[in-house]
Order: C-alpha cells, then sequence, then structure tokens
C-alpha cells in the first residue's frame, strides 16, 4: 500500500503530555507528530517510557487527569481535534470509530458480564442497535473473530474462554462498530506464541475484509515487520525514526533503532561460531530529568556534541526511501561504512 | 555415551501432580502438572525448557532445586539424591544450586539495601564471615555483574529493571553454585536491557563453568543461547535435541507448530511466512514414548500402525 494514495486519516501535531508526580513532572510524550492514512497498518515500536502507549491514550481522553495531562498538541481525526472534544463526543468515538484492544484481555474484560452484554453495550451506544438485532450482530462478531459456535457462546462469562479467546473477545469488542481506526497495545504480548501468530493472522484478514487502518503497538519487531505499512521508533516520549517497513528494517537511519535490530539475536550458522550479542549500553532515561537534547545520545556511541544540546528534528532521510524520516544530527551510513568495508 | 562428564544434574521421571477438590470439598481427580520427565544437564551446558503457558515449565524449574519437590521421580545433583536429605543437609546443597526470577522486584525486599541483600548469601551460608570481608565480597559481586559498588546501600526502587535483575544475579553466584535455574530471567525486561543480561549470563558460565536451566517463551533466544533445549508440552517432553538441531530439523508435530509461530524481525520473510502460514494443525500432537530419531535428537513420535 503507498500512503500518497490514500486520505489522512489521524493528524496527531506536536502532541505533548505530562504526569505530575511528587518527584516533579514526568514528560511522559513530548512533541509527537504523525499522519496516519485511510486502511494503513502503523507499527509502534519503543520500550517502557518511550511513550508509545500514553500517547494513544492521551488521544482518547483515557490518561486519569490528574495526574495526567496534555499539555500541548492536536488530535485531528476525519477533520476534528479529539483533544478540544466533550466527553461526551469522545465516548462517540472510543469504541465507535475507533476501536483499541489492550494487553490484558482479563483485566479488560468485566468477569461478571456475560461476553453478549459486554459485545452488545457498544452496539446499543453507538449504533442504537437493541434486542434481537444487537444479539444477531454480537453473534456475527464472534463468527468474525472465528470462535466456534458462536452463538452457543454468547451467555458465557470470561472465564469460560481461554485466553487466546478472550483476546479474541476483545477483538470482536474492539470491531463492533466497524471503527476506520483499530488501536491495539500490546495486543498478543502476553499470549503464548501459537497464539500470537492466530491473533496476528486474524487481525490481518479482518484487516482485508473491513478495510480499516491500524496502530500497533508492540516491542516484537517480528510482529512489527510481518504486519506494518510503516513504522515508527519511540524513545523518551519522542518520535526517532519513521518510515516504510523494509527500509527501517534494511536501512536504520536512527542510533538506536540500529541498536535494537543488532540486539536481536543471530541465528546463522552454528552455535559455537555465532557472535556476542550486541548490547545497548546504559538504561532509558529519567522520564523526570531528561536530559537535554537527544535523549538517546547518553546511550550513543555515534553522538556528535551537538546531540547532548539540541534536539534533531524529525526530517526525511538523506538518501533514504520517500517518507522516511529521522531524528539525528549523525549521518548513520557513513559512520557505520568503516564497519562495511572490513 | 563415551567422552561424556558424568551429568551435574540428573532428573529422572519427575512428576508433580495437585490433587483437584471437588466443589463440596471431597477428593477429586489429579491435575498431572509434570508427568515422567528425564533429562541430564552436564557441567557447563545450558538446558533451555521451551513451551506455553501451562506446561509445566516453571514446576520443573521448582522441582530440581526442591523449591517445590515433586510428586515422585529423582533428581540427582552433583552425585547425590536430593530426596534423601535432611533440611541441614538440602540448605547446604541451596548454595549450589540458585534460582533467577522472571519478577526481580519481586524477588527483592524493598526494605532492603541492593548490598544488605546480596550480603544475606554470606549470612545465611557464610557465618564465620566478618562484616569487613563480607563487605569486599559483596564490592566485588557489584562489579562482576557490571553495577557500580557505590550503590550497595541503595534501595530497590532506585534501579532500573535490568540493574534489579543484576542484583538478583549477584546473589545467586555469590557462593559460587555450579547450577543456576533461569526461570523467564528476561522477560520483564525492554529489549535493549535483554541482551545485556544474555550477555552477562553467558561471561558468568564461561568463567564460573555455570550450568543453566534457562526457561523461557522467547524462541529465538532459546536458540541463541541454548546448548540443547528440551520443549515440553502438557508436562511431558515431547522432544529434546541439540539446539541446532531441534530448530533445523524438528520432528515433533508440536515443536513445528510452537517454530513456525516465531515471528522473523525480517518484513518480506516475515510477510511471506504470514502468507504461507497453515493454521490447520490443530489437532492433538501424538504422544508416544521419547526416541531417539537422531544421535542425540530424542522426539516422542505416535506408535502403533499408523506411525
Amino acid at each position: 500500500m503507498t500512503a500518497a494514495m490514500t486520505k489522512p486519516l489521524l493528524d496527531v501535531r506536536d502532541l505533548a503530555v505530562a504526569f505530575d508526580t511528587d518527584g516533579g513532572a514526568v514528560h511522559a510524550v513530548n512533541g509527537v507528530s504523525y499522519t496516519l492514512h485511510e486502511g494503513e497498518t502503523l507499527g509502534i515500536v519503543g520500550e517502557s517510557g518511550s511513550g508509545k502507549s500514553v500517547h494513544v491514550l492521551a488521544m482518547l481522553g483515557l490518561i486519569p487527569r490528574p495526574p495526567g495531562r496534555v499539555t500541548g498538541g492536536q488530535v485531528l481525526f476525519a477533520g476534528r481535534d479529539l483533544l478540544t472534544l466533550k466527553e461526551r463526543e469522545l465516548r462517540k468515538v472510543r469504541g465507535g470509530a475507533i476501536g483499541f484492544v489492550f494487553q490484558d484481555p482479563m483485566s479488560s474484560l468485566n468477569p461478571g458480564m456475560t461476553v453478549a452484554a459486554q459485545l452488545i453495550e457498544p452496539l446499543r451506544i453507538h449504533l442504537g442497535l437493541d434486542g434481537r438485532a444487537a444479539r444477531a450482530r454480537a453473534t456475527e462478531l464472534l463468527d468474525l473473530v472465528r470462535i466456534p459456535n458462536a452463538a452457543s457462546r454468547l451467555d458465557q462469562y470470561p472465564h469460560e474462554f481461554s485466553g487466546g479467546q478472550r483476546q479474541r473477545v476483545m477483538i470482536a469488542i474492539g470491531l463492533s462498530c466497524r471503527p476506520k481506526l483499530l488501536i491495539a497495545d500490546e495486543a498478543t504480548t502476553a499470549l503464548d506464541v501459537t497464539v500470537q501468530a492466530e491473533i496476528v493472522a486474524l487481525v490481518q484478514e479482518l484487516k482485508r475484509e473491513l478495510g480499516m487502518a491500524i496502530i500497533w503497538i508492540t516491542h516484537d519487531l517480528g510482529v512489527v515487520a510481518g504486519i506494518s505499512d510503516t513504522v515508527q521508533v519511540m524513545y523518551a516520549g519522542r518520535i526517532l525514526e519513521r518510515g516504510p517497513v523494509d527500509d527501517i528494517f534494511a536501512d536504520p537511519r536512527n542510533a538506536y533503532t540500529l541498536g535494537l535490530l543488532r540486539s536481536l539475536p543471530d541465528l546463522s550458522g552454528s552455535r559455537t561460531g555465532r557472535r556476542r550479542l550486541h548490547q545497548i549500553e546504559g538504561a532509558p532515561p529519567d522520564m523526570r530529568h531528561l536530559p537535554p537534547g537527544d535523549p538517546f545520545a547518553p546511550r550513543n556511541a555515534f553522538a556528535t556534541p551537538r546531540c547532548r544540546t539540541e534536539m534533531p528534528p524529525l526530517v526525511q532521510a538523506t538518501g533514504a526511501a520517500p517518507g522516511h524520516l529521522v531524528a539525528a544530527w549523525y549521518d548513520l551510513p557513513r559512520l557505520l561504512a568503516p564497519e562495511a568495508g572490513r | 555415551m563415551s567422552g561424556q562428564p558424568p551429568p551435574l544434574l540428573a532428573v529422572r521421571d519427575l512428576s508433580k501432580h495437585y490433587p483437584l477438590r471437588t466443589w463440596w470439598g471431597g477428593k477429586g481427580s489429579v491435575f498431572r502438572a509434570v508427568e515422567g520427565v528425564s533429562f541430564d544437564i552436564r557441567p557447563g551446558e545450558t538446558l533451555g525448557l521451551v513451551g506455553e503457558s501451562g506446561s509445566g515449565k516453571s514446576t520443573i524449574g521448582r522441582a530440581v532445586t526442591m523449591l517445590n519437590p515433586p510428586t515422585s521421580g529423582t533428581i540427582a545433583f552433583e552425585g547425590t539424591d536430593l530426596a534423601k536429605l535432611d533440611a541441614a543437609a538440602m540448605r547446604r546443597m541451596r548454595a549450589r544450586m540458585q534460582t533467577v526470577f522472571q519478577d526481580p522486584y519481586a524477588a527483592l525486599n524493598p526494605r532492603m539495601s541492593a548490598g544488605d541483600y546480596v550480603a544475606e548469601a554470606f549470612k545465611l551460608h557464610r557465618r564465620a564471615m566478618r562484616g569487613s570481608e563480607r563487605r569486599e565480597a559483596v564490592a566485588g559481586l557489584f562489579e562482576r555483574v557490571g553495577l557500580d559498588p557505590r550503590f550497595m546501600g541503595r534501595y530497590p526502587h532506585q534501579f532500573s529493571g535490568g540493574q534489579r535483575q543484576r542484583i538478583c544475579i549477584a546473589r545467586a553466584i555469590a557462593l559460587k553454585p555450579s547450577f543456576i535455574v533461569a526461570d523467564e530471567p528476561i522477560a520483564a525486561l525492554d529489549v535493549s536491557i535483554q541482551a545485556q543480561v544474555v550477555n552477562l549470563l553467558q561471561d558468568l558460565q564461561d568463567e564460573m563453568g555455570l550450568s543453566y536451566l534457562f526457561i523461557s517463551h522467547d524462541l529465538r533466544m532459546v536458540r541463541y543461547l541454548c546448548h540443547r533445549v528440551a520443549v515440553l508440552w502438557r508436562g511431558r517432553i515431547v522432544e529434546l535435541a541439540e539446539a541446532d538441531a531441534l530448530y533445523a530439523d524438528p520432528r515433533h508435530p508440536y515443536t513445528r507448530r510452537l517454530l513456525a509461530a516465531v515471528p522473523v524481525p525480517h518484513p518480506a520473510e516475515e510477510r511471506a511466512r504470514l502468507a504461507a502460514r497453515d493454521i490447520a494443525d490443530h489437532d492433538q500432537p501424538p504422544d508416544g514414548p521419547l526416541t531417539e530419531v537422531a544421535p542425540g535428537h530424542w522426539a516422542a513420535m505416535p506408535q502403533g500402525p499408523h506411525a
């Protein structure tokens, strides 16, 4: 899919989020801007504290206020700024045009309500469906996420479903109102690898059937490689790099992206001949006291003096695929050239 | 097998059953968490234990160190049958076999400084050690695991997740064990920190000749780190082989399904893998006795006329 051919669906502009704590403000999101197009799958990669989850929660009005607060920016979805909507209006968007699936299906589902009741609730709120029509749609949804004997399972409780099936139910709820955007935050992280494979395949199929855009947030570079059109790498509340998935993996321009890709175990050859794992030194920064400049600079062997004082802007990477943006004062390919020549 | 040193740990026919109570409190059936598991771990070897949730991985890890003794079977460690040891002898033996858990924050005592936590190992097992000697030993361990000894007085919440796991590893190696059960030691850590901890475990193995039982659901890291790998399915080992042989030529249908599910961090390959995925095979895998299908490669293969 080429993003240029479709319309923008979500436009995040300079979003900033902070949390007030006893130890001072935690600057969780620090000026995040990007555009998501209709039908595009965006994979967001980052570690704890990267802002990858917080920024979508802030977008949906789901961060607790206080201590959280949106300190700046706009989130334009289908032309409206979500950040200025009243809670009542926002609720119509959440679970309606924007569906979401979070990590832990057991804590996201209400254990005291049947699956039918939880599936029907958004249908009632967003689509005004009631009674038989709602039940029929709920059955359809369980069918859609490939739960066998859907009709007979509607009146069961979450504990009667396996972990993978509960996540399927969550996806069914996320998709119930035919969203234009599905946000999945570590949706397969708690699942076994075979179940993860089923869920990923399911989401891919549903995307083909329904055509929605997806934001898939994860730390798993393997999952991101397979499902994304665009990959976005976040660190310390900023986007350090983003671009077409193939180009990001083949030609990373930010040292953090390179570090993540290189830290994956090399499985070529026999065990004895393998190199030691490449490790990123140090630890993620304290979000109360962010270093001035590029937040990754203290851990970056390629950092220049300028990296330590001034945050680089996110701009088109020279010589990379169009839309491949990087925030870096250094030129990674040039720095890596001696390595490649060896 | 000639030329092989005697195993450090020999596990034979290990089972762990839990009684299931009926709703009125009477005796019900038993849940077989682990059933008839046998394996060896050689000196200096890392054996990987993989399988999905509920497969019995952690139960085995806790059974072989007698943290949660098995229902039946024998565990011989350095030639000693652990079931025959009394409490005092088992305590002494524990100095030789240690465990590193998934969540270092839960393992640490929030009210105890990192230095005191590591020193506790000496207080429990080396009572004759003087305070100054102990301090010096702890400082040495901090350096050994890549922590600044100046941080000995800090408390767990003042460290990052990776540093906390290093504190736990420092304590685990304090008494110079020969064997460590590493139960999902990197699962709770950020990707950029996982490599640091895996490299540390490998360095310690090289220096101290440690053996590991590495329990993990990260199948790529297991292949990278482990000499041999055992695949568990519902409490049983269905395949056991050299890591490279297992990944290159998996014989048991469950092993195949498990390995086929691992995403590849390469866009073109991963897209092709997703497109070609065979989602049909959900039948119960065959469950025969372990058979040597190639030298050193064991798999549970079906018995009977259709095999």
